[in-house]
């Protein structure tokens, strides 16, 4: 967008504001204020078979601070819109900005032509236009859509999405909410994006200090500690390192609410409640739980899972889960969503009656990277293999609940190139008995040295070996003391028909440089690689994530399912959006059947903007 | 973060439409792009029916039909060429680092009071950047009066760590009222070096064919999440002695110095200091005929900045 043309709206849009304060007041979510005052058991939606959406600059209040933020039909959220599996769906977004916009509808699968992504599927719908989106509706369960143009999901466009399935859900509730997990800041994108071009550490103010050093001496003694602290610096690597924007800009938003409004849901003792988590944020790793309630877990990106018990749970970026709870006392619960670099929180309540609140949990210390997330050799490390040990400070003991992987037969150090060419002599592929429920073998079970390729200026780092962690709850949750949701745990519901195993494996570093802020794929920015990837219509093709980063990186496929090899046999869970951790080797079976073009990238918008962006291209025969 | 053009293109024009592309080496491709639909085709061939080679590194934002074709297959959507880039991921930045600018009081004898000021930025993308750098100072042990330069320089990012740079630099003195100006030519390389001190190495041969060169390594120490100690070193060397620049021959200068600053905004951090600034050698000699002092110790006050 120009930045120009947003100052000046801004001052235009506040002066008006000053003599018609009724209008901010629109800007509180909608679909909130009912459900908690008019209507508690359910949130407005938007249903039918046209549904009209604009999108349009409005001032934003929150907190007592005003800023420009960019809504659909006013509100942040914008509006749910319900639909029905089986129909036809009309959406009209109508662009009353002053630049270009787009919707495109997360994790749907349609006619490339509405997926909405500018320059990929279509040119984007200009100001003052009308562009219509028409699909039938082939699934169910919970999605979300959001602007695909700039820096304007990070203003505000964005809102649920909830599919009605034609069967009944196989499981049962009496309340239903959205819970929408986002982030606002009062910089603008494009600020946020030139700070941390120009110091990438811009918003961390929890690094390495001099009175934690002294602290660290005290628990490691003088020279385990000087030893630990030179090895990072050595590196040039910082190990504080998990958001790149944190709160020191950021609000943490449940369906709009910042913390201290409090977003409500209501309940009676003794019902069960669904809730749907979706995370909008543009750059934030949400870590969720709700003191005193099982989190009983079903959907994962839309999709039925056969159900998990846990405590807690992380969200990636553009991930959504459904969850079900049970409160059976007449008290009011805090629903705690953590952010991955423990700076803030987004909270929320769920209360018998309005204006209720539970006690918000204290946050846990900021984690620290170790050399496992750095893709370090684990053998001959000695004590360098875990330089996190002995530092943590967390008050519960481990309780074990990591999964151990088993170890396979596979060769351990097959060497593999990078590039998107099929490998050949693929690995042996996950055991397809339908009638199995056991554990299959996931791919890179040990760990896979990196080729000599180190992808170029612009990455600054591989991971020497990598390995999958699907086992793993992720860094920061180790030691919970918590069943967290692994993505181990995430099993189909029903066998997906297509249970051939792929024939072909494309594989993909995901890499970067933390000191420029250059993200990419395979050391290469989207503009220095614009030839697609390319999948056969039909085929059953294997992609294989390597993170060279030592970040974290959500990424999401437009147009099809990813269906993550997590070792569930038959009933792998498909995914629109899997998160990759650092150092990590992840494998997703995809079934080609969506000819066209589709849009590929990490969902932190930042990195998507910095290059982390690829287009998919299915062939037809 | 739109790019140029993405205000172009609205999608209800987007009928089918016959666009011609001139290709790199002349030829004419023309590139039919019909409604964006599923049902669309799209043809992407020359005049003598061979598929075009791929537009990899294209500056066009086009991308014509696949340049390898497998048996039978192609797309079947071409993107029209005035679509916008899906993502911006080169756009250039202008920025500006204030490192030192101070104040430095008398703190003896013959000394006046002084001031510093060293500055760098760059203009461009992640790769490829034009740098600036000027630096000055008033009443120092290496000069009496006044030491400005500037330098304007291209550079490339190299190695994942360093923007190797290449250019000139210019150099005026005054001294008692006179003043002397040289141009120098200038190789050096700018980066992080492990255990995390930024480094600046640069070499200059001035219009003499004299060579000279200067290192000066900074490292940032965090005492709070705002509170900064900032140690700073700097070496000056010359092959040949230059007498009007008050430069001997071997080592100049060595400076250290330490800068406590506080970040208000990380932008904005104001700072105490104090430097030890040795001549030596040939130099010392210099400074000493020139009245200066060739070691001294001074404070300093200032304010680092960026933008």
């Amino acid at each position: 967008m120009k930045y120009d043309f947003l100052s000046r709206r801004l001052l235009l849009k506040r002066v008006i504001a000053l003599s018609m304060l009724v209008a901010v007041e629109g800007l509180i979510p909608a679909c909130a204020v009912t459900h908690t005052i008019a209507d508690p058991g359910s949130q407005t939606a938007l249903s039918g078979e046209v549904i009209d959406l604009t999108i349009s600059e409005q001032l934003f209040r929150l907190d007592g601070r005003t800023g420009m933020a960019m809504t659909i039909n006013g509100t942040i959220p914008g509006p749910v819109i319900r639909l029905k599996e089986g129909q036809l769906a009309t959406l009209r977004v109508t662009n009353r900005l002053e630049e270009s916009t787009s919707i495109h509808w997360h994790g749907i699968l349609l006619p490339p032509v509405v997926d909405g992504v500018p320059g990929v599927s279509f040119a984007g719908i200009d100001p003052g236009s009308t562009f219509t989106y028409q699909f039938p509706v082939k699934q169910s369960g919970t999605y979300w859509f959001h602007s695909h143009s700039g820096g304007q999901e990070m203003l505000g466009v964005y809102a649920p999405m909830i599919i009605d399935p034609i069967e009944p859900a196989p499981f049962s509730y009496e309340r239903d909410y959205v819970v929408m997990l986002s982030d606002w800041s009062f910089e603008s994108p494009e600020t946020l994006f030139s700070n941390l071009k120009k110091q990438a550490s811009y918003y961390n103010f929890q690094k390495r200090a001099a009175g934690e050093f002294f602290a660290d001496v005290g628990r490691m003694g003088f020279w385990p500690a000087v030893q630990n602290y030179l090895m990072w610096d050595q590196m040039r690597m910082d190990p504080t390192d998990f958001a790149d924007v944190t709160s020191y800009s950021l609000t943490y938003l449940m369906n709009g609410f910042s913390p201290g409004d409090n977003w409500t849901g209501l309940f009676q003792p003794g019902e069960r409640v669904r809730l749907r988590f979706i995370n909008a944020a543009a750059t934030t790793f949400y870590d969720v739980r709700i003191p005193g309630l099982k989190i009983t877990v079903v959907q994962a990106d839309g999709q039925n899972i056969q159900p998990v018990a846990v405590d807690e749970f992380r969200i990636g970026v553009a991930e959504t889960y459904d969850i079900i709870v049970e409160p059976v006392e007449d008290r009011a619960y805090t629903i705690f969503a953590e952010t991955i670099d423990r700076s803030g929180y987004a909270r929320g309540t769920l209360a018998p009656r309005t204006g209720m609140a539970a006690a918000i949990p204290e946050r846990r210390p900021r984690p620290l990277r170790t050399m496992e997330d750095m893709g370090m050799s684990m053998e001959g490390m000695g004590d360098m293999k875990d330089p996190h040990a002995g530092m943590t400070t967390h008050e519960v003991e481990p309780t074990g609940d990591i999964q151990t992987m088993k170890p396979s037969d596979d060769n351990p150090h097959r060497e593999h190139g990078s590039g998107v060419q099929p490998e050949q002599g693929l690995q042996p592929t996950p055991a397809r008995d339908a009638d199995d429920q056991g554990r299959s073998k996931i791919p890179a079970a040990e760990p896979v040295k990196h080729s000599s390729d180190d992808h170029g200026p612009g990455n600054q780092m591989v991971a020497e070996y990598s390995q999958n962690r699907l086992g793993e709850p992720g860094r920061g949750l180790e030691d919970s003391g918590r069943r967290v949701l692994l993505y181990t745990d995430l099993k189909s519901l029903v066998p997906y028909p297509d249970q051939r195993d792929p024939d072909r494996e494309i594989e993909l570093h995901l890499t970067g440089h933390m000191n420029r802020y250059i993200w990419s794929f395979d050391g290469k920015k989207y503009s220095e690689a614009k030839e697609p990837i390319r999948f056969r219509y039909g085929e059953r093709v294997r992609l294989t994530f390597v993170n060279d980063t030592m970040m974290e990186h959500p990424l999401h496929l437009h147009g099809m399912w990813m269906h993550l090899e997590n070792g569930a046999g038959a009933y792998l869970p498909r995914k629109h959006t899997v998160i990759v951790k650092p150092a990590e080797r992840l494998s997703v079976a995809i079934s080609a059947d969506a000819p066209g073009r589709w849009a590929f990238h990490c969902h932190l918008l930042l990195h998507m903007e910095a290059g982390m962006f690829r287009v998919v291209e299915v062939l037809e025969p | 973060m739109n790019g140029p053009g993405a205000s172009t293109g609205c999608s209800e024009r987007l009928v089918a439409a016959a666009l011609v592309f001139l290709l790199g080496d002349g030829t004419v491709v023309p590139v039919i792009a019909a409604p964006p639909s599923l049902e669309s085709t799209a043809t992407a061939t020359t005049p003598n029916g061979k598929v075009p080679a791929g537009s990899t590194g294209s500056k066009a934002s086009v991308t014509l039909g696949p340049s390898t074709m497998q048996e039978g297959t192609r797309p079947k959507f071409v993107p029209p060429g005035d679509w916008p880039a899906p993502v911006n991921d080169q756009e250039h930045r202008l920025f500006t680092l204030v490192d030192v600018l101070e104040f430095r009081p008398k703190t003896g004898a013959g000394q006046s009071n002084g001031y510093r000021w060293d500055v760098e930025g760059w203009y461009g993308g992640d790769y490829n950047r034009l740098w600036f750098k000027t630096e000055g100072q008033k009443g120092t042990a290496f000069k009496a009066d006044y030491d400005v330069d500037f330098q304007l320089l291209y550079g490339r990012f190299i190695r994942k760590y360093y923007d190797l740079q290449m250019g000139g630099r210019v150099e005026t003195q005054s001294f008692k009222g006179s003043n002397v100006t040289r141009g120098l030519g200038v190789i050096g390389i700018e980066g992080l070096v492990p255990y995390d001190y930024d480094v600046e190495a640069s070499l200059f041969i001035d219009q003499n064919g004299a060579v000279s060169g200067r290192l000066s390594l900074t490292k940032d120490l965090w005492l709070t999440q705002r509170l900064i100690l900032q140690s700073r070193f700097e070496t000056n060397a010359a092959v040949q002695r230059v007498e009007e620049f008050t430069t001997g021959s071997g080592l100049n200068n060595m400076e250290f110095g330490l800068r406590l600053r506080y970040d208000i905004r990380r932008e904005i951090t104001p700072y105490v200091g104090i430097s030890l600034d040795k001549s030596f050698g040939e130099t010392a000699s210099l400074v000493r005929e020139d009245g200066g002092d060739p070691s001294q110790i001074r404070f300093a006050v200032g304010m680092r900045a960026w933008f």
